[in-house]
């Protein structure tokens, strides 16, 4: 947790990292850290009025997780069975023609693969452009960087609305409307914005000594960005390739404007389009839903190991 | 669990970060002046740049500018941009759909900053400081996953979860309160003027809660458990160890989560567009969903243009007050 935003910034690398890489290593464990481990056991005196808080916190837990619950219960009932027994019992079959409708309907495969695409280059591209940037702002340290920082920081802002029509219309022009380069290009621009920002300070306190090495040994820059300072960051510029990744799956409105044909559309494009249609019944909609909420809950458990051996990578060096 | 709270990690390192630079370069005055490779010249450092800022300057300085050309023309797509002046912004002015949607906008506040804030506050001390501390910390994670688990999902699936709930006919919602014999409130609840809009504001409470839980327990992790102790064996009571420490000691990541939720319920798009369309009447209408409608429905481009600059100054501003308000707020820490 915090062992990520000490991750992405060298200077707090050596408060406590032995804390945190043994927390990531062990996810969940404790929340406090080592140190408190022992006073642990006694979990002494718990009045009554703890219990009343456990159970509020627990329901509430509950009231939260209660949609997910009922979307899986009920993408696997059919409209009948929804009918007589409502949503909140098990299905009385198992019943998946909810989810292949819609699956074949939306052409499932399609989607998540233009979703995989898009977000896929959009990452690697804006990795590369916020280390290219970074590495002129943060070890280059170039006249009027603070300005750069200052407007590279106010396009992450923006609200997209802002930019829309004029980015429709220049890509009508060149011929990109309806393309998913056109999505890829404009995220790749947004989220490499953050990158800047982020890796700009990380990079402006790079081991000087390793510069200097380098440069005695007369590399030139650009050897010195790829043989230097991209393998050392690398556990940061990974961090940063998933939440590109992720966050530009999540996107809705640009995606929503620029992919009008069904061919081109994206996961949460294409499954939002389909709401409200005639031929969506109860349990249909309900794995539409479902099918949404995948994805995303599979990046989760994958990235999370992935996100904690970045972590724990860079705080062995 | 780090994944989980990789994105609220990052939003708190913005600040850290920028800390950490003011305080860099106060420390070495002369430091700034050369690129941290010694030798040649600083100049060329400047190719590196080309290719983020040209694409930049393409995807969002020209589009920005020429949004703001659209504000004072009338175009309606086809035929070129007619110069009107300030009509647009006279216009917007009065008019009662704008108002009524920063009136929601308010409304998407209230859902997604101060109720998640001052809920996710208590929640995040709870977690930490009492199930954490005398029923494990195991159940804290888990208990933090499942506040955190909406957020993980696009908002517009999030919304469309809700949704199926929320359906008229046969929703879940509707099915349980027939069902328990409350058939008297079944409504539908999207559909109607008077409960579309607590509707969507109750999914934005539910997107939106394990956001600051998870900041704010991240930065709980800071605290000295001894502090605790010892206010306990003062005599401080839960309420009091809750003002004095908790509060106290994450601030900085209240103003982060104040800040980035207050921009994101001023942004809010999808969710209305999936659920509501801005409806029933313009009882949901939100500016981001004005612009859009304006844009692609009715065709009104300088009007969306201008919607849309006007959601741009609000949002700079509010920017500005906030990092002015922390500004001072550290000072005044400092001064100490």
């Amino acid at each position: 947790m915090t062992a990520i935003a000490r991750e992405l910034d060298p200077e707090r690398r050596d408060v406590d990292v032995s804390t945190d890489a043994s927390t990531a290593r062990r996810p969940g464990r404790d929340l406090r850290g080592p140190g408190r481990s022992p006073r642990r056991s006694g979990y002494a005196k718990r009045t009554p009025g703890d219990w009343v808080v456990l159970v509020v916190a627990v329901l509430l837990g509950f009231f939260i997780a209660v949609p997910f619950l009922l979307i899986l219960v009920n993408s696997f009932k059919s409209p009948a069975d929804y009918n007589t027994s409502g949503p909140l019992t098990l299905p009385t079959e198992f019943y998946v023609d909810g989810i292949v409708a819609f699956w074949e309907r939306v052409d499932f495969p399609e989607k998540l693969w233009n979703s995989v695409f898009i977000s896929g280059l959009v990452a690697v591209f804006a990795v590369l452009i916020s280390m290219l940037n970074a590495f002129a702002l943060g070890i280059g340290r170039v006249k009027g960087r603070l300005w750069i920082v200052v407007v590279i920081l106010l396009a992450n802002m923006l609200p997209q609305e802002v930019l829309l029509y004029p980015l429709y219309f220049m890509f009508k022009q060149v011929g990109l409307y309806d393309s998913q380069w056109a999505v890829i290009i404009i995220f790749t621009v947004i989220q490499s914005a953050f990158g800047t920002y982020l890796l700009a300070s990380v990079y402006s306190t790079f081991p000087k000594e390793l510069l200097e090495a380098a440069s005695l040994d007369g590399a030139s820059r650009w050897q010195i960005l790829w043989r230097v300072v991209y393998p050392i960051s690398r556990p940061t510029l990974s961090v940063l390739l998933i939440f590109f990744f992720i966050w530009t799956w999540n996107e809705f409105l640009i995606p929503l404007t620029f992919l009008v044909s069904n061919g081109t559309q994206t996961v949460p494009v294409a499954i939002t389009v389909l709401q409200g249609d005639r031929l969506m019944d109860v349990t249909t909609t309900s794995a539409s839903a479902l099918l949404g909420l995948i994805p995303t809950l599979v990046f989760f458990l994958i990235f999370q190991r992935t996100l904690t051996r970045g972590i724990t990578a860079g705080a062995v060096k | 669990m780090s994944a989980l709270d990789a994105r609220a990690a990052t939003t708190i390192e913005v600040t850290d970060a920028a800390g950490g630079r003011r305080g860099r370069a106060r420390r070495n005055p002369g430091g700034p002046e050369e690129g941290l490779i010694p030798g040649a010249r600083r100049g060329t450092y400047w190719l590196y740049l080309v290719p983020g800022l040209a694409l930049l300057a393409v995807i969002v300085v020209v589009p920005l500018f020429w949004n703001i050309y659209l504000t004072f023309t009338s175009y309606r797509g086809i035929r070129p941009p007619e110069w009107i002046g300030l009509d647009n912004w006279v216009e917007l002015m009065g008019d009662r759909v704008f108002w009524t949607s920063f009136g929601n906008s308010i409304a998407m506040i209230l859902a997604m900053v101060i109720v998640p804030t001052l809920l996710g506050l208590l929640l995040a001390a709870m977690l930490f400081d009492l199930i954490g501390r005398k029923f494990g910390g195991r159940l804290a994670s888990f208990l933090r996953a499942t506040y955190y688990l909406p957020q993980i999902l696009p908002a517009v699936i999030a919304a469309i979860v809700i949704g199926w709930i929320l359906r008229p006919q046969n929703g879940a919602l509707n099915q349980v309160l027939e069902g328990i014999g409350l058939g008297d409130l079944t409504r539908n609840w999207l559909g109607s003027p008077d409960t579309a809009l607590p509707s969507l504001m109750v999914i934005m409470i539910w997107v939106q809660l394990g956001y600051p839980i998870v900041i704010f327990m991240a930065a709980l992790q800071r605290v000295d458990p001894e502090l605790y102790e010892a206010a306990e064996l003062d005599g401080a009571n839960w309420i009091q160890r809750f003002r004095a420490i908790t509060v106290g000691m994450i601030r900085p990541e209240i103003f982060v989560v104040t800040l980035t939720c207050t921009i994101a319920a001023l942004k809010v798009f999808g969710p209305v567009y999936a659920l509501t369309g801005g409806g029933p009447g313009t009882s949901t209408i939100v500016p981001a969903y004005y612009a859009y409608s304006e844009f692609f429905q009715s065709q009104q481009v300088g009007y969306g243009a201008t919607i849309a600059t006007a959601l741009t100054v609000v949002i700079a501003a509010v920017s500005v007050l906030f990092i002015l308000a922390q500004h001072r707020m550290e000072r005044k820490e400092e001064g100490r």
